[in-house]
């Protein structure tokens, strides 16, 4: 049983915590320069406007780089998992911490994961929270030398 | 680009002062401040009347237990202070952000001698099975900044580190084994530290089969909690002939964030915080990287202080694998001696004021048995992803 501690649910942050009820990742944006803003502020931080809204994602993103956890932080939490910061195809550097799932947290240090690993989002119910989680779009080596390829 | 104005220059570090240091001392943080304190003020030849202002980091908490349990109104009740300016909280620039507080103090005339405090009793707080270190680990549910990493299972600044560490070493190359010179290298180096916690040598055998806490990074790699406090007085420059001995300059220092205030969105995962403070440290001292006879870098991981020796500039970016290989150049008899106290890794969490501390014990030939001959010029640092501040320190020269 995984009993990471979970957010607080407040209007600011509903959308990226619930979103994942209708199986969408949502992101904020802003509506006027299109800027993808994460963690979400209420001004555009390029441009200063003030529309900002939560706007759908594909889902699809890259790691960029990952941590298998060993520690048993708190009780029951199953060890090992791995950890990963996930960059979104919408935006160069918009990115996400993540845990990764459908992958082996045994060899994954072993290069079982890598940075460029393909993912795209599954989302974990736990109380009033989707976690937005992330498994490997094709077999881990299958995608892995897709990375290869695009790189 | 205008002239560069340094004002840090006109204050200097008087005095330094570190009380008993320990796991699970059973002493209260006030008498363990009192304790700092009081050698801070025999070390610079002051009274405590002569005291006028107080700052410490990050002010007093009371979560995470044992983070930080004491306060300026702490200090000053209990010493009977009278003071003209006071300054505690967290959002500076790293763990030194009180220490640039107080400098900025002096030199603007608040206040003359201002005593600077830094106090953990994390050692004696995990007792009661809490632990410091774990974000989230309370009751409540999250909120703030601190939302987007725990629900993850990234519940520890372990985890988030590591996550540099492995992207570093994907793009650089840098092995486990050449990180493993740094705890080995603080190890070491705390044999000679009579108040440091862990003596016994490190070897990389022992290293290389740690129990893992979060991939790349094993339980070597993490510092120690400890309970004990670190007081540094800094006083105005005019005030030298009233000091017991010549003070240390404070050369330069290093306060800039450019990058995001996120531990997952800065625009290079290879870089911290670090490498946006060490460039405006150097940016206002004509001292070069190679000037500085001993490095006292934050080791809270042993890979922020990779990335503090690197934005420091002893090495061009992303070659610590092969600085760090072998481990001479940072021992004691090497180009850049490295924590000589045993860094936090090995002497315990002093949170960033032990750097400080003893890079003064070295620029003042105080520092006994590990004492690097001739040392003139010292950097200190503290913070880590993006906390993070630093300082240029030289003898009275």
């Amino acid at each position: 049983m995984n009993m990471a501690p979970l957010p607080l649910i407040t209007d600011e942050n509903r959308y990226f915590w619930q979103s994942g009820r209708e199986g969408v990742l949502r992101i904020m944006r802003c509506e006027d320069c299109g800027w993808w803003i994460h963690q979400p502020e209420p001004v555009c931080p390029v441009c200063l406007s003030e529309h900002v809204s939560p706007n759908a994602t594909a889902g699809l993103g890259t790691v960029e780089g990952f941590t298998v956890n060993h520690q048993q932080w708190v009780p029951n939490l199953d060890v090992p998992y791995v950890i990963a910061i996930v960059e979104l195809d919408e935006q160069v550097g918009l990115r996400v911490m993540t845990r990764l799932v459908g992958v082996d947290a045994a060899t994954a240090a072993a290069g079982g994961v890598q940075v460029g690993l393909r993912v795209e989002v599954e989302f974990e119910q736990r109380d009033d929270v989707w976690l937005p989680l992330f498994r490997p779009v094709a077999p881990v080596s299958a995608s892995l030398e897709q990375a290869g390829e695009a790189s | 680009m205008s002239t560069t104005r340094v004002g840090e220059r006109q204050a200097v570090i008087s005095g330094v002062g570190q009380s008993q240091i320990g796991r699970k001392l059973g002493r209260s943080g006030v008498s363990l401040t009192v304790e700092a304190v009081t050698e801070a003020l025999a070390d610079a030849g002051l009274d405590r009347s002569d005291i006028d202002g107080v700052s410490t980091y990050p002010g007093m908490a009371p979560s995470p237990p044992g983070m930080s349990p004491h306060g300026v109104r702490d200090l000053k009740e209990a010493m009977g202070l009278e003071l003209d300016w006071f300054s505690g909280g967290g959002e500076v620039p790293g763990q030194l952000g009180a220490l640039f507080n107080a400098v900025a103090a002096v030199v603007t005339g608040l206040a003359s001698h201002v005593v600077v405090f830094r106090t953990v009793t994390e050692s004696s707080s995990q007792t009661a099975e809490r632990r410091a270190s774990v974000t989230g680990s309370g009751d409540g549910r999250l909120t703030g900044a601190l939302q987007w990493y725990p629900p993850f299972g990234a519940m520890s600044a372990s985890n988030w580190i590591a996550l540099y560490a492995q992207r570093y070493m994907h793009d650089f190359g840098l092995t486990r084994e050449q990180l493993a010179q740094i705890p080995i290298t603080c190890r070491t180096n705390a044999a000679l530290n009579p108040k440091a916690i862990f003596t016994e040598p490190l070897t990389l055998g022992a290293y290389l089969s740690a129990r893992m806490i979060s991939w790349p990074l094993c339980l070597f790699d993490c510092d120690v909690p400890a309970d004990g406090s670190t007081a540094i007085i800094v006083s105005h420059e005019s005030l030298v002939a009233s000091l017991r001995k010549p003070p240390v300059r404070i050369e330069a220092i290093g306060s800039a964030l450019h990058g995001r205030d996120s531990w997952d969105q800065r625009a290079d995962l290879t870089t911290m915080a670090c490498h946006d403070a060490a460039p405006m440290m150097w940016s206002r001292t004509d001292l070069k990287p190679a000037d500085v006879d001993t490095a006292q870098l934050y080791d809270g991981f042993s890979f922020i202080c990779l990335q503090w020796l690197e934005a420091c500039g002893f090495f061009p970016k992303g070659e610590a694998g092969a600085f760090l290989a072998g481990g001479e150049r940072i021992s004691r008899s090497g180009e850049l001696p490295l924590n000589t106290n045993g860094g936090q890794l090995s002497g315990g969490r002093m949170h960033g004021y032990g750097y400080v501390h003893e890079a003064c014990r070295q620029l003042w030939g105080e520092a006994g048995q590990r004492q690097i001959a001739g040392a003139e010029v010292a950097v200190a640092a503290a913070g880590g992803g993006p906390i993070g501040g630093c300082i240029l320190l030289t003898t009275s020269r």
